[in-house]
């Protein structure tokens, strides 16, 4: 039997985020609203009832959204959950973020891609600091509808003119922030005044119940028929094809369109849609995650935007955002970062500190650093020319996140531009260059990279070094070493073997890597880089092409070797910290290549090294890598 | 797009980003409904194909009807299965509450399974409407050593960037499934004609409606026999999808351990 016709489709569903200073009753709106609009599930509500029996209080709304004991016995909400309700045909999700300072992170975990926004303000309180917060935040992520929700005016017993005078208060301070919203609604949410039905306590009020202004958000505006971006999120090679995927976030692609690639700016046409147990496409919008194949068959690279030749993105090197910073550290000029923009990852070091937000009173100021979990206008310098779009409101592009080198993310930064030169005297200016990588690697027939070597001393890192150079060389690769004997010969004679001298020994083999590599070389580096985080530090620094190749010797081996004699003089006590006899060596657990020295020969070695870097460096490396 | 494309769509760039960054990758394969969307969802990503392996942890105490599909459908849809097993229930925490116990049989093997493959990534099908704890999850969490979830000191994680640390020892549970619902679960399966146990469906006024292990699930009062009859039933359906499944509620916090401790 099967009678029931398959349901309508029905629209997603609209986010609303719930916002506002600890206590002035955040929870108890959501239960009250949920309560009201008949959207508890009933094994909740019975939770929720015992709940408060069991600690001896009459039904609490708001426990409702303390579904975690530890929640419960702190009194506070620890993260950000997603309710979902419905009035009448329409679908929501209420994002309840809470109110406790040091939780700004999972507030804009929930918030950052509200629809609409219902700020919470205990009439009686009026705005206070986390209110300041978070209508700041409202501002930067580019939510447009705010319904503020005049609390607990119950304790002004309904009287207008107290009433209106609080709404002035805070029509003044959202105005600081160019926000306008969108409708007052005075309410008690415990008493139910103004929630779902129509308060007689306040007769004078005309506008909407909350459930109302909720009713009356519009929807979001759709991204389609602006000009089209794709950002490339991976390539893949199946069978003989080569396509290409990503997510459209704005306009829209048909086949037999002409795209231009990334900032090298190659062109090529869409050939074919590809899908799998759908209708064969031949267009597809905004919101849509597609694969493509491309003709001709060029490749791009992760993070390159696919868009059209008569509306291209902005192309910089040095940037003006708005950030807001999540660490509890303070944040300097001269830091750098991964500023992660839709699929691209460019390298960025904070140039300037152009004006940071005082949250007292929300005026913009110059100062030395942005406090902790503050917010700022800052410049950066890109390592390289980078395209984008700043950051408008209802688009999800144009908004980057920093990322430290730990991959954690530490700032939220909708990009507002592109930056004048020169910012205050802390401004430091690395420039990019114009030849782009893909230039360099189509010039010399090859990609650069950094083959980090580690391994014991005398594990045969130098040895095979120069054995896999001249293979290489001999293959016309543009290639180098940079070996540690050799660095502390010269660019790092100043430096001794504490653990600091170690790091930056490492630090500036790296960064010598990363110049040679971005010039379009081969960079094979020999050194000890005993630590993970040694390892860990280079990687950060090298970026995109960066491998790692543990050169795995015992150490018996190494020590019976001992070219040059230094396990001899660490065993006589002659050397202090040798690693190996008296400093750790930490192996890596996932290197990229692991190399034996002892069951092959050193010819079979070198050239199985050689081969691998030969694979690595050609110019269709990036979707080789998928099929492996 | 409705809502079901938005879901798709996301749920697809959440799995290319999960392949694109997290190597080892394997998918959590439990039979159950939502796993087998979260594969179908994989095919539409990567074209038809799964290229990474899909892992089946082994109670040993499913039901016969689902290693039967388990086996025709590995075969059917070309799929790498990895199998692992779990340890017995003596040695599993004897301070948790009886079903709960048995359930973290599963995390042991989970974590055994991790360690083998020393997977980077680990793809699982829950969703934030199945219970209240894991309505706090990411898209991609991270685990730290011995595989616990740090619910009070998580990424933040907005504006689809996603934490991808690269730390010895720590793996990353990735969620493509967290924003869908139950009912959304179901219309796709009608939509897209994705092929489930048959324990789902009717049979004697019973059916499933969540499917663990034989001993801690139980069916609800159903006459819901086709999809299309268990979306009408779940639109006026006002109890919880795990209320047949006994862990989750033999005391407050039994399932919250149950996460912290790894379990799904």
């Amino acid at each position: 039997m099967n009678t029931i016709p398959t349901p309508a489709p029905q629209d997603a569903a609209t986010p609303i985020v719930i916002v506002g200073h600890v206590d002035h009753g955040k929870s108890t709106l959501i239960g009250r609203l949920l309560y009201d609009t008949d959207s508890l599930p009933e094994g909740r509500v019975a939770q929720i009832i015992e709940s408060s029996k069991k600690r001896g209080l009459t039904v609490e709304w708001s426990f409702l959204l303390d579904s975690l004991q530890i929640e419960r016995d702190q009194g506070v909400t620890v993260d950000s959950t997603r309710i979902p309700f419905k009035l009448g045909n329409r679908q929501f999700v209420i994002v309840d973020a809470p109110g406790h300072r040091q939780f700004l992170r999972n507030m804009i975990t929930g918030a950052a891609d509200a629809e609409a926004a219902v700020l919470v303000v205990d009439a009686n309180e009026g705005a206070q600091e986390q209110t300041r917060r978070h209508a700041m935040l409202l501002r930067l992520i580019g939510i447009r509808h705010v319904i503020v929700f005049m609390n607990k005016v119950d304790i002004f017993n309904y009287d207008q003119k107290k009433i209106e005078a609080a709404e002035r208060d805070i029509t003044k301070l959202l105005h600081q922030l160019e926000i306008e919203p969108t409708v007052f609604v005075p309410a008690s949410a415990r008493e139910g005044d103004n929630m779902a039905s129509r308060s007689d306590k306040m007769p004078w009020y005309k506008g909407p119940t909350l459930t109302e202004a909720l009713a009356a958000v519009p929807a979001p505006s759709s991204r389609a028929d602006l000009p089209l971006r794709l950002p490339v999120q991976d390539v893949y090679r199946f069978d003989t094809k080569r396509i290409v995927v990503g997510r459209i976030e704005r306009g829209r692609i048909r086949v037999g369109d002409e795209v231009v690639i990334g900032v090298h700016g190659a062109k090529a046409r869409i050939a074919t849609i590809e899908s799998w147990h759908t209708a064969p496409q031949v267009a597809a919008v905004a919101g849509q995650s597609v694969a493509v194949t491309l003709e001709p068959d060029v490749i791009p690279d992760r993070g390159d935007f696919l868009f059209p030749a008569d509306h291209a993105p902005l192309r910089a090197a040095r940037i003006r955002t708005r950030l807001f910073w999540l660490r509890q550290e303070p944040l300097r000029v001269g830091e750098s970062f991964k500023l992660r923009l839709a699929t691209a990852e460019h390298q960025v070091t904070v140039a300037a500190i152009d004006s940071v937000v005082r949250l007292e009173d929300l005026t913009e100021h110059p100062a030395e650093e942005v406090p902790p979990e503050g917010f700022a206008e800052i410049t950066l310098a890109v390592s390289e020319t980078m395209l984008f779009d700043p950051f408008v409101s209802g688009t999800a592009d144009g908004r980057g996140v920093l990322v430290d080198r730990n991959q954690q993310i530490v700032g939220g930064a909708p990009l507002i531009g592109v930056a004048e030169s020169v910012a205050g005297r802390n401004a430091i200016h690395p420039t990019g260059s114009a030849v782009s990588l893909w230039d360099r690697a189509q010039a010399k027939g090859h990609r650069g990279g950094v083959f980090w070597m580690t391994g014991l001393p005398g594990a045969g890192k130098s040895t095979l070094a120069r054995e896999a150079e001249s293979r290489l060389f001999a293959r016309g690769i543009d290639v180098s070493v940079l070996d540690g004997d050799t660095l502390r010969a010269g660019l790092c004679a100043d430096l001794g073997f504490s653990e600091a001298d170690r790091r930056e020994n490492v630090r500036r083999a790296a960064a010598v890597a990363r110049i040679l590599a971005e010039s379009g070389q081969v960079v094979i580096v020999a050194l000890i880089s005993p630590t993970v985080a040694d390892r860990e530090l280079a990687r950060q620094i090298v970026g995109e092409g960066f491998h790692e190749i543990f050169i795995d010797t015992p150490q018996a081996t190494c020590e019976q070797r001992d070219p040059k004699g230094l396990y001899a003089a660490a065993r006589a006590g002659k050397i202090a910290g040798f690693t190996g006899v008296d400093a750790p060596y930490e192996a890596p657990l996932k290197p990229d290549l692991r190399v034996g020295t002892t069951d092959a020969s050193r010819d079979e070695t070198a050239a199985r090294l050689a081969t691998y870097i030969t694979d690595a460096i050609r110019l269709d490396a990036a979707a080789q890598r998928q099929t492996s | 797009m409705d809502d079901l494309d938005q879901l798709e769509a996301q749920s697809i760039f959440i799995l290319r980003e999960a392949y694109r960054k997290l190597k080892p990758l394997a998918m959590l394969w439990s039979l159950g409904k939502d796993s087998n969307v979260m594969l179908w969802l994989a095919r539409k990503a990567f074209l038809g194909r799964v290229p990474f392996p899909v892992m089946h942890v082994d109670t040993g105490k499913k039901f016969p009807e689902m290693y039967k599909f388990r086996d025709e459908y590995t075969k059917k849809w070309n799929l790498e299965l990895l199998l692992g097993d779990c340890p017995p229930v003596e040695e599993i925490d004897p301070t948790l509450p009886p079903a709960a116990r048995s359930a973290a049989r599963k995390t042991a093997g989970l974590a055994a399974m991790i360690d083998k493959y020393k997977l980077a990534g680990v793809i699982a099908g829950i969703r934030r409407d199945e219970q209240a704890t894991r309505a706090k999850e990411r898209v991609f969490s991270p685990r730290g050593s011995g595989h616990k979830w740090d619910v009070r000191n998580q990424p933040p994680e907005f504006w689809d960037q996603y934490a991808t640390p690269h730390e010895a020892g720590v793996h990353v549970r990735v969620h493509p499934l967290l924003s869908w619902r139950e009912i959304d679960i179901w219309r796709y399966i009608e939509r897209e004609g994705i092929p489930l146990v048959d324990l789902y469906f009717s049979k004697e006024g019973k059916r499933y409606r969540s499917l663990g292990d034989q001993d801690i699930t139980s069916p609800i009062e159903s006459t819901a026999s086709t999809v299309a009859e268990v979306i009408a039933e779940l639109e006026t359906s006002r109890t919880s999808e795990r209320a047949g499944r006994a862990m989750d509620h033999e005391s407050e916090d039994a399932f919250e351990r149950l996460r912290v401790a790894g379990y799904l």
